[in-house]
C-alpha cells in the first residue's frame, strides 16, 4: 500500500502492476480493433457494388487477410488478456499476477509483433494475401516475398499468448485467497483458467505450422508440397488443430463476462454454476477433437467425415446448457437494463443465432453447400463480433466505474448499444442470404444477383464502424470527466471480491488476503 | 395469476407472428426466382443429392428457428415481466438437477434425429462408383481445365467478362463474372464423375445447382459426382482462396440431352484433329500477332498487364524484358515449362502449339519490343516440346 506508480513513461515501460498492464492490453487491443475495423471498411467499401472501384484484387486479399489476423490476434485475444489482468487478481483476492515481470514481457512484445506484421503493407510485394488461415501452398510457394515477416510476427504473438496463459494459470492455481476454493471462483476466472490451458496446448502447434512454412519457403523442405513428397492437406490439419480450439479461446472468456453481468442486473444468483463449469470444460475438451469440420470439402474418407460431423454436433449440447442457464438466471429476477446488460442480452440472442448456424455447418452434407461461402462469414461474425466483441464492450462498461471511479454516460452508452446492435445485424444478417445463394467468401468482386444484399451489408458495416467511435468517445470522456462514484459496490446487484475494494480500485489491492466464507 | 397467463399467451403470439411471417417469406423464396432481394435461400438444384441437401438444410433450419422462438420467448417474457421497474422481487433459486438434466438430454435426442438423414445423404454423396462419364477438372491460377477422359477432348475455360467491364469502363451485362470462354458440357441423366485436382494452389470447384463442391488440391485427385436431371446452364465459382483473381474464375456447366452431348463430343474430337494439322502450317507475322494478342489478353494480361507492364513486386513486366528480347529457346522454356516456385505456370499443357507460337511472337514484337528472332512458328514449339 505504501508506494504508488512510478512517474512518467517508466510506469508503463517497466510496468509490473497487473492493473497497469491490463490497461495497456485494453488500449492496445482497442487500437488494433480500430485498425482491423479500418481494413473491414475498405473491404465493405469495395464490395458496395459490383466491379472493382477502390482497390485492386491483390490488395483486397491483403485487406481480408490483415483484417482477420489483426482482429483475432490483435483485438479479441488481447482484450480478454487485459480483462484477465485487471480482474482475476481482484476476483480471487490476490495482490497481483503471479509472474509480474513475465507479464510485462508478454505485453511489450505484442506491439513489435504487430509492427512486423503491419509493416509488410508498405513493402514491395505487399502484406500477407493468403487469408488468415494461410493455406499452403498459397502461403508458401506462391506467397509474396514478405511472408517471412508474417511468420516471425506470428511467432512473437504466439509467444506473448503462451506467456500470458502461463501467468494466468499460475495466478489462479497459487494466489487464491484462503477459502476461495475452485468451485467458489467467479465464472470469469473459471473460463480463463480453461482458456489458458487451451492456449498453452495449441499456440505451440501454430508456431510449428509457421515454422514448417518457414522451412518450406527458405530451406528447401517439402512439408506442404506434394511435388516434394509433402501434403498441402497436412497444413490444414495442423492449422485447424490449432484453429478450432483458438475460436473457443476467443469465446470462452466471453462466457465468463456474460456470467458475471447477467446475475448482477437480474439481481439473482447465476443459475447452474457447476453445470456452467462442466459445460465450459466439455466445450474445451470437444474443441480438440472436431478440427476437421473446417475441411469437409477437402476429400476426407467417408468415415472421417461422419466422425467429425457427429463430434461437432455434440458441441451443441454444452453450448445449449449455457444459454439455458443464462435465460434461467434472468427468469424471475428483478432486471434493469443498463448498457452492460443490454450488450449481455444481445450477446445471448446473437451468439445463439451464431450457434444455430454453427450446428447447420456441422451437418457435413449441407456443409458441402455452405462451406467457404458468405454463410460461414455470417456465422463466425455472429460469434466473433456479437459474441466476443459485444461481451468485451459489456465488460468495459461494467467494470469501467470500478477502474477509474467515474460513471460512463448511460444515455450515450444505450445509444451506442442500439446503433451497434442494428448496424451489426444489417451488416451480417444479409450475408446468410448471400452465402446460401452461392456467393463465396474472400471475393473481391461478385456477379450482379448479389448486388442488393451486398450494398445493404456495406451500409450496415459503416453504421457499425461509426458506433465504435462513439464508444471510444464515451470511454475517454468517462475517464476524463465522468460523474464520480465512490461506493465499492458500483452496481446494486453485483457480487464478488472486486466489489469489496474501494472505488476507484487502488493501485494495490488485497496486499493482505481477504477472508472468503 | 390469470393476468400473468394472459400476458404469457400474448407474449407468445407476439413472438410467433414474426416466426410465421419468416416461414411464409421462406416458403415464397423457395418458389420464386433467386435474384436481387428475393435471393434468400439455398437453391434446390437439379440432382437428387442437391434436393436431399436442401431438405436437410430446411429441416435443421426450422428446428433451430423453433428452439430459438421457445428460448427467446421465455427470455423476452422475463425481460418484460420480471423487471425491477415493475416492482418484481427477485427469486433466489439457482439450480435444479432435473431441469438441467432435461435440457442436456432433449437436445442430444434432437441431434440424433438430425444425424440420420445427414448420414444417409453423405453416403450417397460419397458413392462415386459406376460413373457413365469421367471428366478431369484441373484448377489453375485463375481458370479451369476440363479433360474428357478416354477422348482427345480437353480445353481451358476462362472468364469471358472483360477487364473493362470489371473496372467500370464498359457496362456490366447479365452474366457479369458468370460467363466463360467455353463451358463444360455434360449429358443429362448420366452419372458424371468429376476427378478434381489443381496445378498450382488449392482451388475448389463449386456448382450449387449440382451440390458439388470439392477442393482441387495440387498433387491429389479428389472424386465426386453429379447426375443432372434437367438440361440447363448451371453457374458456379471457385470457393477456395487461390490468389489475386480468386473471384474471377467462374464455372459454367451446360447440361444437354445425351444425343446433343454425343454430337458435341464428336465435333470436339474433330477439332482436336484439325488443330494437330494446323501445327504444321507456317503463319505470317500479322497472323501470329493478331492471334497472339487475343491469347495474351486471355492468359497473360491479368499478371503481366495489358501492355506488358506487370505488377511491381509481384509479377515482372514483359516490356523490354530480358526474356522477351533474348534467345527464343529461353522464352519458349519459360512459357512452356513455367518457372517452378513462382506463379508463372507451365502453359505447355494449357495452350495449343498454335496459341503458344502466337503469344510468344506477340510478346517479342508488341509494346515496342524488337527482338532478333521475332517469329516463332507452331512447328518450333512442337520441336521444342519434343526435344525435352
Amino acid at each position: 500500500m505504501a508506494h504508488g506508480p512510478a512517474k512518467g513513461i517508466r510506469r508503463w515501460l517497466f510496468a509490473t502492476n497487473h492493473k497497469d498492464i491490463g490497461t495497456m492490453y485494453l488500449w492496445f487491443s482497442f487500437a488494433m480493433f480500430l485498425l482491423g475495423g479500418f481494413f473491414a471498411m475498405v473491404i465493405r467499401a469495395e464490395l458496395f457494388e459490383p466491379g472493382m472501384q477502390i482497390v485492386r484484387p491483390e490488395f483486397f486479399n491483403q485487406m481480408t487477410t490483415m483484417h482477420g489476423l489483426v482482429m483475432v490476434f490483435g483485438a479479441i485475444m488481447p482484450v480478454f488478456v487485459g480483462l484477465a489482468n485487471w480482474m482475476i487478481p481482484m476476483m480471487i483476492g490476490a495482490p497481483d499476477m503471479a509472474l509480474p515481470r513475465m507479464n510485462n514481457l508478454s505485453f511489450w512484445i505484442l506491439p513489435f509483433g504487430f509492427s512486423l506484421l503491419a509493416s509488410t503493407l508498405f513493402m514491395e510485394g505487399g502484406g500477407p494475401n493468403f487469408g488468415w488461415t494461410f493455406y499452403a501452398p498459397l502461403s508458401t510457394t506462391y506467397a509474396p516475398s514478405t511472408v517471412n515477416f508474417f511468420i516471425f510476427g506470428i511467432h512473437i504473438i504466439g509467444a506473448s499468448s503462451i506467456m500470458g496463459a502461463i501467468n494466468i494459470v499460475a495466478t489462479i492455481l497459487n494466489l487464491r485467497a484462503p477459502g476461495m476454493t475452485l468451485m467458489k471462483m467467479p465464472l470469469f476466472v473459471w473460463t480463463w483458467l480453461i482458456t489458458a490451458f487451451l492456449l498453452i496446448a495449441v499456440m505451440p502447434v501454430l508456431a510449428g505450422a509457421v515454422t514448417m512454412m518457414l522451412m518450406d519457403i527458405n530451406f528447401g523442405t517439402s512439408f506442404f508440397d506434394a511435388a516434394g513428397g509433402g501434403d498441402p492437406v497436412l497444413f490444414q490439419h495442423i492449422f485447424w488443430f490449432f484453429g478450432h480450439p483458438e475460436v473457443y479461446i476467443i469465446i470462452i472468456p466471453a462466457f465468463g463476462v456474460i456470467s458475471a453481468i447477467i446475475p448482477t442486473f437480474s439481481r439473482k444468483p447465476l443459475f447452474g454454476y457447476s453445470s456452467m463449469v462442466y459445460a465450459t470444460a466439455a466445450i474445451a475438451f470437444l474443441s480438440f477433437i472436431v478440427w476437421a469440420h473446417h475441411m469437409f470439402t477437402v476429400g476426407m474418407p467417408l468415415a472421417g467425415e461422419l466422425y467429425f460431423m457427429y463430434a461437432t454436433m455434440l458441441i451443441a449440447v454444452p453450448t445449449g446448457v449455457k444459454v439455458f442457464n443464462w435465460v434461467s438466471t434472468m427468469f424471475r429476477g428483478a432486471m434493469t437494463f443498463e448498457t452492460p446488460m443490454l450488450f449481455a442480452i444481445a450477446f445471448v440472442v446473437l451468439f445463439t443465432l451464431g450457434g444455430f448456424t454453427g450446428l447447420m455447418l456441422a451437418i457435413a452434407p449441407a456443409d458441402i453447400q455452405y462451406h467457404d461461402s458468405y454463410f460461414v462469414v455470417a456465422h463466425f461474425h455472429y460469434v466473433m463480433v456479437a459474441g466476443a466483441l459485444f461481451s468485451s464492450t459489456a465488460a468495459v462498461y461494467y467494470w469501467l466505474p470500478k477502474w477509474c471511479g467515474r460513471m460512463y454516460n448511460e444515455t450515450m452508452g444505450k445509444v451506442q448499444f442500439w446503433i451497434s446492435f442494428i448496424g451489426f445485424n444489417i451488416t451480417f444478417f444479409p450475408q446468410h442470404f448471400l452465402g446460401l445463394a452461392g456467393m463465396p467468401r474472400r471475393y473481391a468482386d461478385y456477379s450482379l444477383q448479389f448486388a442488393d444484399w451486398n450494398m445493404v451489408s456495406s451500409i450496415g458495416a459503416f453504421i457499425y464502424g461509426a458506433s465504435q467511435l462513439l464508444f471510444l468517445y464515451n470511454v475517454i470522456s468517462t475517464i476524463v470527466a465522468g460523474k464520480k462514484v465512490s461506493e465499492p459496490k458500483v452496481w446494486e446487484g453485483a457480487e464478488g471480491l472486486e466489489w469489496t475494494v474501494a472505488t476507484p480500485a487502488p493501485y494495490h489491492t488485497f496486499s493482505t488476503p481477504p477472508a472468503v466464507k | 395469476m390469470v393476468s400473468r397467463a394472459k400476458r404469457l399467451v400474448r407474449g407468445c403470439i407476439g413472438l410467433l407472428a414474426p416466426a410465421l411471417l419468416l416461414q411464409a417469406v421462406a416458403a415464397r423464396a423457395a418458389t420464386e426466382p433467386q435474384e436481387g432481394w428475393g435471393l434468400l435461400n439455398m437453391p434446390k438444384g437439379v440432382t437428387s443429392v442437391s434436393r436431399e441437401i436442401h431438405d436437410i438444410h430446411m429441416v435443421v433450419l426450422w428446428i433451430c428457428v423453433w428452439i430459438g422462438v421457445a428460448v427467446f420467448a421465455v427470455m423476452f417474457y422475463s425481460m418484460f415481466a420480471h423487471r425491477k421497474s415493475r416492482g418484481h422481487k427477485p427469486a433466489t433459486f439457482h439450480e435444479s438437477t432435473s431441469v438441467e438434466l432435461a435440457w442436456t438430454i432433449i437436445p442430444a435426442l434432437i441431434l440424433i434425429v438430425m444425424a440420420f438423414p445427414a448420414t444417409r445423404t453423405l453416403k450417397e454423396l460419397y458413392d462415386t462408383s459406376e460413373a457413365d462419364l469421367d471428366i478431369k477438372v484441373t484448377g489453375y491460377q485463375w481458370k479451369w481445365r476440363y479433360d474428357y477422359l478416354g477422348t482427345d477432348v480437353g480445353f481451358m475455360s476462362e472468364l469471358a467478362t472483360s477487364q473493362d467491364s470489371v473496372y467500370g469502363r464498359a457496362p456490366k451485362t447479365e452474366y457479369y463474372l458468370e460467363e466463360v470462354t467455353e463451358p463444360v458440357v455434360i449429358p443429362v441423366g448420366k452419372k458424371v464423375r468429376f476427378l478434381i485436382t489443381a496445378a498450382d494452389v488449392i482451388h475448389a470447384w463449386w456448382v450449387p445447382d449440382l451440390a458439388v463442391k470439392r477442393d482441387a488440391i495440387p498433387g491429389f485427385v479428389n472424386e465426386t459426382w453429379a447426375r443432372a436431371d434437367e438440361p440447363g446452364i448451371y453457374r458456379g465459382r471457385c470457393a477456395e482462396l487461390c490468389g489475386k483473381d480468386h473471384a474471377f474464375m467462374p464455372i459454367v456447366v451446360n447440361a444437354v440431352p445425351e444425343e446433343e452431348f454425343n454430337a458435341w463430343l464428336a465435333a470436339k474430337q474433330a477439332d482436336a484433329a484439325a488443330l494437330r494439322e494446323l501445327t504444321e502450317k507456317s503463319f505470317t507475322l500479322e497472323e501470329l500477332m493478331a492471334k497472339g494478342e487475343e491469347v495474351y489478353g486471355r492468359s497473360c494480361a491479368s499478371c503481366h498487364g495489358a501492355s506488358g507492364e506487370g505488377i511491381p513486386g509481384a509479377f515482372p513486366g514483359l516490356q523490354g524484358s530480358a526474356i522477351a528480347l533474348g534467345p527464343v529457346a529461353d522464352h519458349l522454356d519459360v512459357v512452356v515449362n513455367g518457372k517452378p516456385g513462382t506463379a508463372m505456370q507451365a502453359f505447355g499443357a494449357q495452350l495449343s502449339e498454335v496459341d503458344l507460337a502466337a503469344v510468344i511472337t506477340y510478346e517479342r514484337n508488341a509494346w515496342g519490343n524488337q527482338s532478333e528472332d521475332n517469329i516463332v512458328q507452331p512447328a518450333d514449339v512442337f520441336q521444342f516440346k519434343q526435344a525435352r
